[in-house]
């Protein structure tokens, strides 16, 4: 009797074990921001391709510098990112190679409907932020040294701003739980387009300020270097870097919407070659 | 208001209508747990035996150690086994960073200690004349262990409910080994973390909700073993 339940207890475990990590199939490591997940791009991107080349893609959201450290300890196949002074210094330090731009989307400035500080009128990005700083108007910033925060104080640096003062408060906390602590306070925010998007059912705050070349946000993808790293799933990498920058790829990211508008403008190839 | 009521609506109907997503986050989880709950209690319960009968030198030390890590934080544990299984670590060849052997492999060592600890007290509290009886009765060392196993039973279930409830919970170790990975290694708490992220609060309140649920149900578990104890004992 007890031997029997022991040999099922084995039988379990194994079988438990087992049907957790079948890797048999050939399997691509893809590191990448929480905003490129979030925003449900990847579930249109990857299934195709996993089914041309048979294979499974794990995908990894962390933050970007977690990302970009995980392709240089080897932990991932391919990094999927958007920063790129990091990213080039990723590649000069030879733990990548082949970079490849694939789309752009960019920041916004929200802020409360009545927009106190008349920042929508403003030209510029660095123009809105002084405005806000000369009016003390609340500012939340998400304080996380996020790829998002990074843009936000480059802004600040160039506006040349102090940001000691009481209006400026540092969340600490994600871009979703930032914009809600924003509107609850009726602040202003720099966020990405993608996360707003994903809560402007359940907010008032609006876009107020965007379009500026300063907001320009670029992704770019890079396989590891195998070559630094040579237990690297290098073929597949090189061949996820083809179907993403490739028509069918390129096409799959411009026809991506959500919540009714376009997220992501795809840029490896010139727009004339894009289909509807 | 409303937006919260709509939400908990959401919720429910995506656990009646057992969403394909949720179950499968769900199963994820309760595979995880159930593995790692049974591969720390096998080896919990027979080491439980030797700190509590046997006598050695270093008993006490040990016994120190184990309390320690009772408390042992989540994440202590995910960093110290995501540097073992990192390609750079010591196991890194065998590809375990960010698959469920790895998640398995940290809560394993997370709920080593706390089963160990637990089944220890309970061998520790039952009746020494019990055992010496047994053995005056010429009960070999076989019979002896058996009959240990069997007045520690309850004692024995609860410290390994314990156990899968503790793992269940933790969203520390499955972060940082599994990567939180769709349909591999998102488990019921770190895809609560990246839907309320994502502002998909329906989904992630409904995950809060069976996990509430699995929790009360662990517990009530255990305190209805701790009851039964008591009534055989009366």
């Amino acid at each position: 009797m007890k031997k029997r339940y022991f040999a099922l207890f084995f039988i379990l475990i194994i079988f438990l074990v087992l049907t957790g990590s079948a890797a048999a199939q050939d399997r691509l490591i893809l590191a990448t921001t929480t905003s490129t997940e979030n925003s449900g791009l990847l579930d249109e991107l990857i299934p195709p391709f996993e089914e041309i080349f048979e294979v499974r893609v794990d995908v990894v959201s962390v933050g970007t510098g977690q990302a970009i450290s995980l392709g240089a300890n080897g932990d991932a196949d391919i990094i999927f990112v958007h920063a790129r002074e990091a990213e080039d210094e990723f590649i000069e330090a030879g733990y990548g190679v082949n970079r490849r731009d694939v789309m752009y989307n960019d920041f916004v400035i929200l802020g409360p409907p009545n927009d106190p500080v008349g920042i929508s009128e403003l030209e510029s990005a660095v123009e809105a932020f002084s405005a806000i700083a000369n009016a003390e108007a609340e500012f939340i910033s998400r304080g996380d040294d996020s790829g998002t925060n990074k843009k936000e104080l480059s802004i600040w640096v160039e506006a040349g701003v102090d940001l000691t003062e009481s209006w400026y408060i540092e969340g600490g906390q994600g871009m979703g739980a930032s914009i809600t602590m924003a509107d609850e306070r009726e602040a202003y925010i720099f966020a990405d387009r993608g996360t707003f998007l994903a809560y402007s059912g359940e907010i008032d705050l609006e876009v107020l300020n965007s379009g500026d070349p300063v907001l320009f946000n670029p992704y770019g993808i890079i396989p590891v270097n195998p070559a630094y790293h040579s237990h690297v799933n290098y073929p597949m990498a090189m061949a996820f870097v083809g179907f993403v920058t490739s028509q069918a790829g390129q096409n799959i990211i411009n026809n991506f919407s959500s919540y009714g508008e376009q997220l992501f403008y795809p840029d490896a190839i010139s727009s004339e070659n894009l289909v509807d | 208001m409303n937006y919260y009521s709509e939400a908990f609506r959401e919720a429910f109907n995506l656990i009646i209508t057992l969403d394909r997503e949720l179950l499968n986050v769900v199963a994820t989880s309760l595979r995880l747990s159930t593995s790692s709950t049974i591969i720390a209690s096998t080896i919990a319960v027979p080491m439980a035996v030797i700190i509590a009968r046997k006598d050695f030198s270093a008993k006490k030390f040990f016994n120190v150690i184990l309390n320690t890590l009772l408390s042992l934080p989540t994440v202590v544990v995910g960093i110290f086994v995501y540097s073992l299984i990192s390609r750079r670590g010591i196991l890194g060849e065998y590809q375990l960073l960010f698959s469920s052997t790895g998640i398995i492999m940290g809560q394993t060592i997370l709920i080593l200690p706390l089963i160990t600890a637990l089944v220890r007290n309970t061998i520790f509290s039952l009746d020494e004349k019990l055992y010496k009886t047994a053995k005056s009765l010429g009960a070999t060392k076989k019979q002896q262990f058996k009959l240990l196993i069997m007045e520690a039973r309850y004692g024995i279930i609860g410290a390994v409910i314990a156990g899968f409830g503790r793992v269940l919970g933790e969203i520390g170790i499955s972060m940082m080994l599994g990567g939180n990975i769709r349909g591999v290694t998102r488990t019921m708490t770190t895809a609560m973390a990246l839907e309320t992220n994502k502002g998909r609060f329906s989904f992630a309140l409904a995950l809060g909700i069976i996990l509430l649920i699995l929790s009360f149900t662990i517990n009530f578990l255990v305190y209805f073993l701790q009851e039964g104890e008591h009534y055989e004992q009366r």
